[in-house]
């Protein structure tokens, strides 16, 4: 009975996350609001939590007997990731076959590496790869440098209201969607938008230009877009990252009369490091997944050979022309080259003593 | 610099008067004996002084202040300028609009824009679609993510590290676009609202994000509640959740964005079903109708004479704001948890 008691009064302590946490210290545990841990340290923790695990638990007809919720709830995520993630893997076969809604998996005829073959004699893929990865590495290039400036130079505003406010509306295009973000850009780029409008007035140019119609001007629109949307959401991370910074670096350094350049190159920057290395093993997997939308929608006739990636080559050739085992293996393509460069990065970053993933 | 230090009283009220400011600036900035003087003074907790401080900080740090308050507006007139433009367009006649030169106040006044969004019959589907979807996928997802992360981070948990590694896999390999869409056609789920709902709703990067936080929280509680007799699923809603709170709003409002945003799947997944269209689809062909009348610039002006008082470019822009209004509402007052949410997301194994 009394055991009883002691549940449901343990319980309407957690009832909120403040009561929660008093009641955890009251067990005598520290508490530390986990929101404040800097990333080293919550790794740290989690390995050490990992280490604390290793006393093994047996496999044993009572441990399955008590662990039963936890299994039949873990059956079905399982089920459901097969279906979801696992089978469409499956679907990979499809790229050896000559495949056939009609036929089906099962009776479709197996042309094993023809249909690669066939994508790497046309021209277009070849020229589809490059876009894709010209535009993602200037993306990736472009909103990196930015989210890094950008977080330096607002962790340098003195004004706490200014600071703030920045930061918030630096925010604003991350929740915006691609579509909107087009819009937006189509509009400023237009015959009668500002852009032009500027350029005129500055004495730059003497007639509008329209910026769509040249393929040289599509990339950097492409990378511009990028930037806009995602400065401000990128930089968080590294204002996370910089606060962690221990103040009396900055302390020392001002004693020694340095100044705010001086600060930043030999302080903040190095602080970052690990922070910066980290978030670009992870972001090289993803050059290539860095087109689709944008190219998509400002893409037109004109600038086609320098806008179409390969998800829209997919797109193209596998859904709209139905061509269903050459757009799987374009697929497959990307897949494997995504994987290809995460682990390279992932290697060199790990030869040369900086911070990686596995 | 002179924020770190306070400078002795003679110093202080010499610096009042701009010269034996730059003088003093100089000293600091200046040769390696000057600045031993300056160590012995005593560190005082600074108080702010913006203007004081500037004057007397080095020509290098006024440049550094200078610059980066040019560099913070015009950051902030980048963002905001084309959503202010878009506002001011969409509160402005339809034929006038063609002429551009609207900056941030509309021309010539109308409501004709947002009449003709509210009564188009795809936009007002597209709202209920939307918010269905919205409302729907963020709750299903909230669950199935969080009793996920529960269970992986349950460290008595007979099959915890193969789980783990099961999901973590699905981070970096995918099938891809054509054999996603065949399964969705074999499932189903095609020319259907769940198509929205259901595939989306386990993903691998918002589970680690939520198991990471339930890692934070002490064994103890889970035992003591145990001993107590408490089932798993009690120590889930009971223990573990109230303490999560913070750690799902971030999840919640990373779905939700997801959710609100999409068009790719309407498009492609119920591209003959009026009744599943979403809000941004809807704006996607309200674009690339503007963009293809916009391809042969100069012939606007006959196109839209003809139609009355509202053009394609103008009732986009309404649409725009009407899309992103709910959105600009709330992400304001969210920002403490989409801040945890990614620095806890930047933690991978």
């Amino acid at each position: 009975m009394g055991a009883d008691e002691n549940l449901t009064e343990e319980t309407e302590n957690v009832e909120s996350t403040e009561a929660g946490k008093r009641a955890l210290s009251k067990t005598g545990q520290p508490v530390e609001d986990i929101d404040n841990l800097s990333r080293k340290e919550i790794r740290k923790r989690a390995k050490k939590n990992n280490r604390a695990e290793d006393v093994k638990v047996r496999l044993s007809k009572a441990e399955l007997k008590r662990q039963a919720t936890l299994l039949i709830l873990s059956a079905i995520f399982v089920v459901y990731g097969i279906i979801f993630y696992y089978v469409p893997l499956l679907g990979w076969i499809m790229a050896f076959q000559n495949f056939k809604l009609k036929t089906g998996f099962f009776h479709s005829k197996f042309v094993w590496f023809a249909k690669f073959i066939r994508l790497f004699e046309d021209e277009e893929f070849l020229r589809v790869i490059r876009n894709t990865l010209g535009m993602g590495i200037l993306n990736l290039v472009t909103t990196f440098v930015m989210a890094i400036v950008f977080a330096i130079l607002l962790n340098e505003v003195r004004n706490k209201y200014c600071k703030k406010i920045v930061q918030t509306i630096s925010y604003l295009p991350h929740f915006l969607s691609w579509i909107i973000v087009c819009g937006l850009l189509h509009d400023a780029l237009s015959s009668t938008g500002i852009v032009n409008e500027v350029l005129i007035k500055l004495g730059i140019i003497d007639n509008y230009i329209s910026f769509f119609s040249f393929p040289a001007y599509f990339w950097p629109i492409v990378a511009f877009a990028n930037v806009w949307k995602e400065t401000g959401w990128n930089a968080i991370i590294y204002l996370a990252a910089i606060t962690s910074i221990d103040p009396s670096l900055y302390e020392a350094a001002a004693m020694d009369g340095a100044g705010r350049w001086q600060k930043i190159k030999h302080i903040t920057l190095p602080g970052i490091r690990p922070t910066i290395m980290i978030l670009l093993v992870m972001n090289i997997g993803n050059v290539l997944n860095a087109g689709f939308e944008v190219q998509y929608l400002l893409g037109n006739g004109l600038v086609q050979g320098v806008s179409r990636t390969i998800d829209i080559y997919v797109l193209n050739w596998g859904i709209s022309e139905g061509d269903y085992s050459l757009g799987t293996a374009a697929g497959i393509f990307k897949s494997a080259v995504a994987i290809i460069l995460i682990l390279i990065a992932n290697w060199v970053a790990k030869k040369s003593g900086e911070e990686h993933l596995f | 610099m002179s924020e770190e230090f306070n400078l002795d009283n003679k110093i202080e009220e010499a610096a009042d008067t701009l010269e034996t400011t730059e003088s003093i600036a100089a000293d600091i900035s200046g040769s390696e004996s000057s600045s031993d003087e300056l160590r012995m003074v005593t560190y005082v907790k600074p108080k702010s002084h913006p203007i004081r401080d500037f004057m007397r900080s080095s020509w290098s740090d006024k440049l550094f202040v200078i610059f980066n308050t040019i560099f913070m507006v015009l950051f902030v007139v980048i963002t905001l300028y084309p959503v202010l433009n878009t506002l001011a367009v969409s509160f402005n006649d339809g034929t006038d609009a063609v002429r551009g030169g609207i900056h941030l106040i509309p021309r010539v006044w109308s409501l004709k824009n947002y009449v003709t969004v509210l009564t188009k019959q795809g936009m007002i589907t597209g709202a209920w679609i939307t918010v269905a979807r919205t409302l729907l996928g963020t709750f299903l997802a909230l669950a199935a993510n969080s009793i996920l992360a529960f269970i992986i981070s349950r460290k008595r948990f007979l099959f915890r590290s193969s789980l783990s590694l099961f999901w973590v896999i699905t981070m970096y390999v995918n099938g891809g676009l054509v054999p996603t869409m065949l399964l969705f056609k074999y499932l189903h789920l095609t020319n259907s609202f769940w198509v929205y709902v259901i595939p989306g709703m386990v993903s691998a990067f918002n589970v680690m994000v939520i198991r990471t936080y339930m890692e934070g929280i002490p064994d103890s509680l889970e035992e003591s509640a145990q001993l107590d007799g408490a089932g798993y699923m009690t120590i889930f809603f009971k223990i573990i959740s109230p303490l999560c709170l913070p750690v799902y709003a971030t999840v919640a409002l990373f779905v939700a964005v997801y959710q609100w945003n999409s068009w790719f799947d309407a498009m492609l997944y119920n591209r003959l079903r009026d009744e599943y269209t979403t809000l941004q689809y809807e704006l996607m062909k309200l674009l690339s109708s503007v963009m293809q009348t916009s391809g042969s610039a100069t012939n606007m002006n006959t196109t839209s004479a003809s139609s009355a008082t509202v053009t394609p470019t103008t009732v986009r822009s309404a649409a725009t704001i009407a899309t992103m209004l709910p959105i600009i509402c709330i992400y304001p007052f969210l920002q403490r948890y989409f801040v945890t949410g990614l620095t806890i997301g930047g933690v991978k194994e």
